[in-house]
């Protein structure tokens, strides 16, 4: 391709690109000559430059497409359908050259006779109406029209309606001379110090201005000054592998500033630190370079915003402000499309049609603003529309209907969350699938590519008001400033755009790390924040236990926001910040979506970078995996608390049948063999001398008989240095079960049948037997008299631990009352009757220990009750929640001497108070 | 005359192998794709990705993916010894191939190469392109396309 023709094809995208935009603008002011004449004048170009190389389609079109411009200028009034049809000859220029482009300068093929006639035809036509006022209407807009100066250019035939001379055509020559430059195919304008927004606009509005005064003896002047040697081209390749040079350099430096760090008085510090200024200086003014204003991205919109205004049948103003905010062009064209967009969602779906907004009171055209400013590194750029908001009912029937979540779990949600789901896969809430938008391939392609280059879409939106999104992005993706932190042994850096600040964390400091269900969470400024363990995240946490990493409250949360997102993340170590390159990492650890790239430390040493979004979604994950593993638990809590608690050790005999029986082995004191001389009989019941006292035996079924010779294996209860012996035949063994009373028992002494060991097992009563030894074992002489005045409320679902405690608190004195669970606990003490203390089982269902507890504790009239806890779970996690709950003390379920100890205490302590 | 036969004349068959030791096996790669031998030093390693990922390592500026050999070819890791490693390119990356030790460049014709024994065990057998019969031992010739590209198709998988 030769070169003139390739600058030809530069110039000429340019210029259309800037046409579309003068176009949309010039329908809108039909009476703005400035705007006109630049259209006018880049059209003309074009048709003139397409002459001169030899391309008759595209000067065919430019012909009847400047034809009907012109007759614009002569004041025909200007129409939307004449404005459309130039627009389509614009398109239809573009595509040639595209063609023109691939084909290496070979016009394509290709008959335009459609698009010229329909163009002659509205010229025509727009002629009649123009006749009449034409003396009227001429002298009006056509303020500095390029008239015609020297008509006598010698032209061999008559000049066509609309075609011009020779000399403008020539003129029209010397300005695209003065823009052409040394050029490449791709280019990128790298701008100096002058005119940064539209780079093009400004140079179109200075040429016609030499237009002016222009004379043939300025030529070479204006072509080797103005704009022109203030800029040049520089192909983008170019540019990019200086930034990567750069890049290594800051790099280098970083390294080298490592290595000094080490050397305290070393020479090279000096050099050095001129050497990292100017390679910061250099790495600034190379990121200039990339720069661009955000405003090219933009430049298409005018275009689209106007043609879907056309289609949709809705006025639609879109307003620009911050065009020349600048921004890395890599960003950039990641930003592009999504921009372009959600501007066409905003106007198909956000701005309601004229007639909805004027029954509700605004303005017949929809408004879509288009903002873009410096945030703190970033770049924001919001889209708004002043239309009907997002319809929060509709997004709630789709979410439904999607499965995106339950119907109840919706109903709680914030309308803010709600409205997050239009960026889900693929969400449309247009109801009808148009040509403009609907096809559900939308917001989370736009999420998805946003988040590509590490920035974030947020949304607000207001019924009737309209809505808004609004775009974070860094400035540059090339070199990112990281937080350095340590986890599990390892360094990791987090992108500073993600982290909104630091807290240490020590047990003793305010800032305490506390769960709630074993999730950890930090109560910063009146929030709660949920928090992770980085390197529990990462699976690199190498301690015997892995809850312990996070139970070791001394560390840094790295506080971190990721869309509307905000989250702790918990760090062992904090180093510093560093600015590096990102690079990206090998296709193989491509798949590891906790990391955005990695990098070489000013050590030399390489460092992953964390992916803030990965983390965010790690944390939704693992939110949903605790709700899941919260349900397997709940699920087994309902199970223990069915089967009567944890598993828990039985002893297994025989005594007067065949059949198993079992008892609590923490109820039995001791096995013991006695020879069975030494039992012996007085006062019509058989004794034994245990020692130093007499103990009586006790057999399970009555009119049993001890053993006539050998040794007779017996279990022995004591308590309070009273001690009982249980005749037994043979002791089996002793298992470990969980014990479910399956069948129960009408017979005394038996609590009813578990099975144990695959076979259906006697579970004893104790409580049964042991006034059998000693009738008044549970109203013994030496027992507190005032205890015997204690009521106690003893609250367990089990009726097996109701069976087998209440015998042990009997024992010790107390009036026990026994309810099956909270509810009925209620009842009671609603009834009136006043106790004096309540001991309470943890793992019950429905109304948990705690909860019942607590609920307690917010009466009044039960507030300086003593409660005590009573569980199968005695951890000091539990003990903790236990007394957070408002219990007096937490006894495990089978330490009796710990129960009437703990029940002796809360007593004694209140009669302190008391006296 | 055939392209193959073109080349057996003019003797290009014969291929470079750099040799290096696994395990106490007799490894060969093809001289053309290692292109440096060094000493893996700082290894860090990466969360989550695949086992035989030994880390990422910073090799005169470019960042280079370590392939733990041992662990790829399911062989006990090693006790004790220095490690040495392999660079290689695959798909305009770089990996390291982490080995116990670098032997000599043996040159071989590729008409010596014998297909892998059936009962080779088949974790060795998809990355192995064939075996040469050296004098008292034997060489596995490492397919690096396979080696790598088994890997990835994992980690998409994953």
């Amino acid at each position: 391709m030769d070169d003139l023709l390739r600058e030809f094809l530069t110039e000429t995208s340019e210029s259309l690109d800037v046409v579309d935009v003068e176009l949309v603008k010039f329908e809108q002011e039909p009476n703005n000559a400035t705007i006109l004449d630049n259209i006018f004048r880049l059209v003309h170009t074009i048709k003139g430059t397409c002459g001169f190389l030899g391309l008759p389609r595209l000067e065919g079109i430019a012909h009847a497409a400047e034809t009907l411009m012109g007759k614009f200028r002569d004041g025909v009034p200007v129409t939307p359908e004449a404005v459309s049809l130039i627009l389509n000859s614009i398109d239809r220029i573009k595509e040639i050259l595209a063609d023109l482009e691939a084909a290496e300068g070979e016009e394509p093929q290709g008959d335009d006779s459609d698009l010229i006639s329909e163009l002659e035809r509205m010229s025509m036509s727009a002629e009649k109406p123009a006749a009449a006022p034409v003396k009227a209407a001429a002298p009006a807009p056509v303020v500095a029209e390029p008239a015609i100066q020297v008509p006598d250019q010698s032209l061999e035939r008559a000049l066509r309606p609309g075609e011009v001379s020779l000399d403008e055509l020539e003129r029209a020559f010397r300005e695209t001379e003065i823009e052409v430059e040394v050029a490449e195919p791709v280019e990128a304008v790298v701008e100096a110090p002058a005119p940064k927004a539209q780079k093009a606009a400004p140079r179109a509005a200075a040429a016609p201005k030499d237009d002016d005064h222009d004379d043939k003896a300025d030529k070479k002047a204006a072509a080797g000054g103005g704009v022109s040697n203030q800029s040049i081209r520089v192909a983008v390749e170019t540019l990019e592998h200086l930034m990567t040079m750069v890049s290594e350099l800051v790099l280098t430096r970083n390294q080298l500033l490592e290595i000094v760090r080490r050397h305290e008085d070393s020479e090279f510090k000096v050099p050095l630190q001129r050497l990292s200024n100017v390679t910061a200086e250099l790495q600034e003014g190379v990121m200039k370079t990339r720069m661009q204003p955000i405003g090219n991205a933009w430049q298409k919109l005018p275009r689209i915003v106007r043609d879907l205004s056309q289609e949709l049948g809705k006025p639609i103003e879109l307003e620009m402000i911050g065009a020349e905010t600048e921004l890395d062009r890599q960003v950039l064209e990641m930003i592009k499309d999504p921009l372009t967009h959600m501007v066409r969602n905003s106007a198909d779906h956000g701005l309601e049609m004229p007639a909805v907004r004027r029954a509700a009171g605004k303005p017949e055209k929809g408004f879509i603003t288009l903002a873009a400013y410096h945030e703190g590194g970033h770049i924001i750029i919001e889209v708004k529309d002043d239309g009907k908001g997002l319809d929060v009912e509709k997004i709630k029937a789709k979410v439904i209907e999607r499965g995106l979540a339950t119907e109840a779990e919706v109903d709680k949600m914030t309308d803010a969350q709600i409205h997050r789901y239009i960026f889900a896969a693929g969400f449309s809430t247009a109801a009808a699938v148009t040509s403009v938008s609907g096809r559900g391939v939308g917001m989370d392609v736009v999420r998805n590519n946003i988040e590509l280059i590490g920035g974030t879409v947020d949304l607000r939106s207001t019924p009737g008001k309209g809505s808004s999104f609004i775009i974070k992005i860094p400035l540059t993706l090339a070199i990112v400033s990281t937080l350095i932190v340590e986890a599990g042994g390892d360094r990791f850096a987090i992108p500073q755009l993600s982290v909104v600040e630091l807290v240490r964390v020590q047990t003793n400091s305010e800032h305490r790390i506390e769960r709630i269900k074993n999730t950890p969470v930090l109560r910063l400024r009146n929030k709660l924040l949920p928090l992770l363990h980085l390197s529990q995240l990462l699976g690199t946490y190498e301690g015997e236990d892995a809850e312990k990493a996070i139970n070791d409250d001394n560390g840094f949360i790295v506080v971190m926001q990721v869309g509307s997102q905000t989250f702790g993340v918990v760090v062992d170590g904090v180093f510093h910040t560093e600015e590096i390159v990102v690079k990206p990492m090998s296709s193989m650890l491509r798949n590891l979506n906790m990391f955005s790239g990695n990098t070489i430390l000013g050590d030399g040493s390489v460092i992953m970078i964390i992916d803030p979004n990965g983390i965010a979604s790690a944390m939704a994950s693992q939110a949903s995996s605790a709700v899941a593993e919260q349900n397997e638990e709940a699920d087994e809590n309902r199970r223990v608390a069915g089967e009567g608690q944890k598993p828990i050790s039985l002893l297994l005999f025989r005594a007067g049948a065949p059949e198993p029986k079992a008892v609590p082995l923490s109820l039995v004191t001791r096995l013991e063999e006695f020879e069975v001389s030494k039992i012996e009989r007085s006062n019509g019941r058989d004794l034994v001398q245990y020692r130093g006292s007499l103990m009586p035996l006790v057999y399970v079924n009555e009119g049993d008989h001890h053993k006539l010779e050998g040794t007779q294996p017996m279990l022995v209860f004591s308590d309070s240095g009273r001690s009982m012996g249980l005749v037994v035949d043979e002791i089996v063994d002793i298992v470990e079960e969980r014990l479910h009373i399956e069948v129960g028992s009408e017979r005394p002494g038996i609590l009813g049948s578990a099975v144990i060991k695959e076979r259906a097992t006697e579970i004893l009563d104790l409580g049964y037997y042991l006034p059998q030894a000693f009738e008044d074992w549970f109203m013994r002489k030496e027992m507190d008299i005032r205890s015997l005045t204690k009521k106690i409320l003893f609250v367990d679902d089990s009726a097996f631990f109701r069976n087998m405690l209440t015998p042990v608190l009997k024992a010790a004195g107390y009036d026990v009352t026994t309810c099956d669970g909270p509810d009925e606990a209620f009842e009671v003490l609603e009834s009136g009757v006043e106790f004096q203390a309540v001991v309470s089982d943890i793992e019950m269902p429905r109304v948990n220990g705690f909860e019942f507890c607590e609920a307690l504790r917010r009466d009044p009239r039960f507030r300086k009750m003593p409660v005590l806890a009573l569980s199968a779970m005695v951890t000091p996690a539990s003990i903790e929640r236990g007394r957070q709950a408002g219990f007096d003390d937490y006894v495990a379920k089978f330490d009796r001497p710990g129960l009437i100890a703990a029940l002796k205490d809360v007593f004694s302590g209140e009669m302190g108070v008391a006296a | 005359m055939s392209v193959m036969d073109h080349s057996v004349a003019s003797g290009t068959d014969m291929i470079q192998y750099v040799t290096v030791v696994i395990g106490g096996q007799l490894f060969g790669l093809p001289i053309s794709q290692v292109h440096d031998v060094f000493v893996p030093e700082s290894v860090t390693r990466v969360p989550l990705s695949a086992p035989e990922v030994a880390g990422v390592l910073n090799l005169r500026g470019r960042i280079v993916t370590a392939i733990n050999m041992r662990r790829r070819l399911h062989l006990p890791p090693r006790q004790d010894g220095q490690m040495m490693a392999v660079g290689i390119e695959y798909k305009h990356e770089s990996y390291g191939l982490v080995i116990d030790t670098v032997g000599e460049v043996l040159t071989l014709s590729g008409k010596t190469a014998e297909p892998n024994p059936q009962n080779l065990d088949k974790r060795w057998a998809e990355i192995s392109a064939g075996v040469h019969r050296l004098d008292g031992q034997l060489m596995v010739i490492l397919d690096v396309e396979r080696l790598l590209g088994a890997m990835m198709t994992d980690a998409m998988a994953a």
